[in-house]
């Protein structure tokens, strides 16, 4: 029986010739990042084991991007925690370098491999082939000291893609659309693997903003199958792949979907859930307070070219708060020369550093009660931007930067 | 903690980390801190009425969304004895079993209780609701261990000695 690319690296990583989905298999980890959000709670746990040691301090990468600059004296105590650990151990470290899983995709992830990140948006590796999962902190802490831990092999939704996503439609829109369709849980334990033709058409930007979002249906991992593209992303930062795996002809699928791109529109996810999507147009004219465009779903260069060339001698609107966030700070510099940043800020966009920003509520742009948020970020939980009774719409780039210029919801054909 | 009874509090669908322990709670010190804030965008009496024993009942995909583990420590620290939903998230099931949280899926009992209604907990048996049982399926007996011993690192500790 064939293999899903899924089975095949739970299987190299087991040191198996086959898994099937249902399996429960004890895997050796090829890499374990961990961010601000939790590690000072693995350091305690650490901290008070009988005989603590690192099975591996190579495979470690802490980045330092929920609280970028450091907004309280907590705050301050938790990552100075973290940054003398990371120091003590010699464990690779990043503050001010961006959001984790762009960090991490820049500089660390390669195709084939298996990949623990204390974060729930991990599964953001699939979109170079990499089997990438979020754990929580006593997950990460067994798998730093064992370099080991258990997963259970998930069954896998294929998604096959096919044409192409007419102008003015994003990898976000397609994404959202995917997640509108099985809704929140409809992936839940599964991975969600995308191949097609249709994938040859998308950018390694849009594949991880495909993959980073696959968590919003419950996903235990995304993975895309290696081609060109990917092997030309890795060659550009200086990597080869572990492995270059693609499903076998004969893998078993729990359900397969096929996707015509080009039928896919503009998207807003609404206030409080991620599938709760509508087509854009039936949010035009809802009012808003602030717009966000950044994330380490669509705060890549590509976004941001899309949001500058749309308010390019336009102004941001006055009752509006703007906030640009490039993904990482590669990107920032990439934007500047391309001056990008310089069109942002003739707007009157507000342009922060690279981090998590108020895309996890906390930090930076926080809303207050009864506010509306637009945003390209993760999550539209409520609550999650900030005040309990406040309101989160998702959508692509193009959408909330036409929704900042208009002072309402807007899509960028309206402009 | 073969059997047990408790008092219920009924929760929705797609119950969301957030929910549980928005963002910012998270800076303060300890999980103790945080537990008055539990739920507190849906429902912030709740935390305070929650006492020690009783059961949270719950819809499908409960604990979606942020891997942040302070989300099951808290529902703990609150004296939750299990939480019974229609399914839960991927994460939020791994990081509740590592902190030793017990948790069951049932499909019909959330939709046949009020809540203050008492239930009765055989683990690994059943679920008993004003007479009426709903089976629920057996953990695996490791887990069962995890949880028995309150959570992976101390259930490591019992085992080898590694914690």
């Amino acid at each position: 029986m064939g293999m899903t690319i899924a089975e095949k690296i739970i299987a190299a990583a087991a040191g198996v010739e086959t898994v099937k989905a249902g399996d429960i298999h004890t895997v050796e980890l090829d890499r374990l990042m961990s961010n601000d959000g939790t590690t000072h709670l693995t350091i305690d746990m650490y901290n008070k084991l009988k005989n603590p040691h690192i099975a591996d301090v190579n495979k470690l990468v802490w980045i330092v991007d929920h609280n970028v600059p450091c907004d309280s004296v907590k705050t301050a105590a938790s990552h100075k925690k973290m940054r003398d650990f990371a120091k003590e151990h010699g464990i690779k470290f990043y503050e001010g370098a961006g959001v984790c899983h762009q960090v991490m995709m820049e500089n660390h992830v390669t195709s084939g491999e298996l990949i623990f990140g204390a974060d729930s948006h991990t599964c953001a590796y699939g979109a170079v082939g990499a089997f990438g999962t979020g754990v929580g902190c006593t997950d990460y802490l067994y798998a730093m000291v064992t370099g080991k831990s258990w997963l259970l092999v998930p069954e896998t939704l294929k998604f096959n893609l096919k044409g192409k996503l007419n102008d003015g439609v994003y990898a976000r829109d397609l994404i959202l659309s995917i997640i509108g369709m099985i809704g929140a849980n409809g992936a839940n334990y599964m991975a969600m693997e995308f191949g097609g033709e249709g994938l040859k058409t998308l950018n390694m930007s849009d594949r991880i903003a495909i993959c980073n979002l696959c968590v919003e249906a419950g996903a235990k991992t995304a993975l895309m199958e290696v081609d060109d593209i990917t092997l030309e992303y890795l060659k550009e930062h200086g990597r080869k792949p572990k492995y270059s795996f693609k499903s076998d002809d004969d893998a078993v699928f729990a359900k397969v979907y096929d996707i015509d791109l080009s039928t896919i529109k503009p998207i807003v996810a609404k206030p409080h859930f991620v599938d709760s999507v509508v087509d854009a147009k039936e949010c035009v004219g809802t009012h808003i307070d602030e717009a966000f465009l950044g994330s380490c779903n669509n705060g890549r260069i590509e976004d941001l070219r899309v949001g500058a060339e749309l308010i390019k001698g336009k102004k941001v609107h006055p009752l509006v708060r703007f906030l640009v966030v490039p993904a990482s700070a590669a990107v920032y510099k990439q934007a500047l020369e391309e001056g990008i940043i310089e069109t942002f800020m003739e707007a009157g966009a507000i342009v922060m550093n690279p981090n998590c920003s108020v895309c996890w509520g906390s930090c930076q742009g926080v809303i207050g009660e009864n506010e509306v948020l637009i945003s390209t970020g993760t999550r539209n939980f409520k609550g999650r931007a900030g005040h309990k009774d406040s309101f989160v719409y998702l959508a692509s780039a193009a959408t909330v930067t036409a929704s900042a210029i208009k002072g309402e919801i807007a899509t960028a054909d309206l402009l | 903690m073969d059997k047990f009874t408790g008092k219920i509090w009924v929760l929705g669908d797609d119950i969301d980390t957030d929910i549980i322990i928005p963002t910012e709670y998270l800076a303060l010190k300890t999980v103790q801190d945080m537990a008055p804030y539990a739920f507190s965008p849906l429902r912030p009496e709740l935390a305070a009425k929650i006492k020690e024993g009783d059961i949270i009942v719950a819809g499908k995909n409960f604990g979606c969304g942020s891997s942040r583990e302070q989300a099951p420590e808290i529902i703990k620290a609150l004296g939750i004895k299990c939480v019974i939903a229609k399914s839960f998230a991927r994460i939020f099931f791994r990081n509740s079993i590592n902190n030793g949280l017990l948790l069951i899926e049932n499909s019909d009992l959330r939709d046949n209780v009020s809540e203050g209604d008492e239930i009765t907990v055989t683990i690994n048996e059943a679920i008993e609701h004003k007479g009426r049982k709903y089976p629920i399926a057996s953990l695996p007996q490791n887990l069962v261990d995890i949880i028995n011993a309150g959570g992976l690192v101390k259930a490591m500790r019992k085992l080898n000695g590694m914690g």
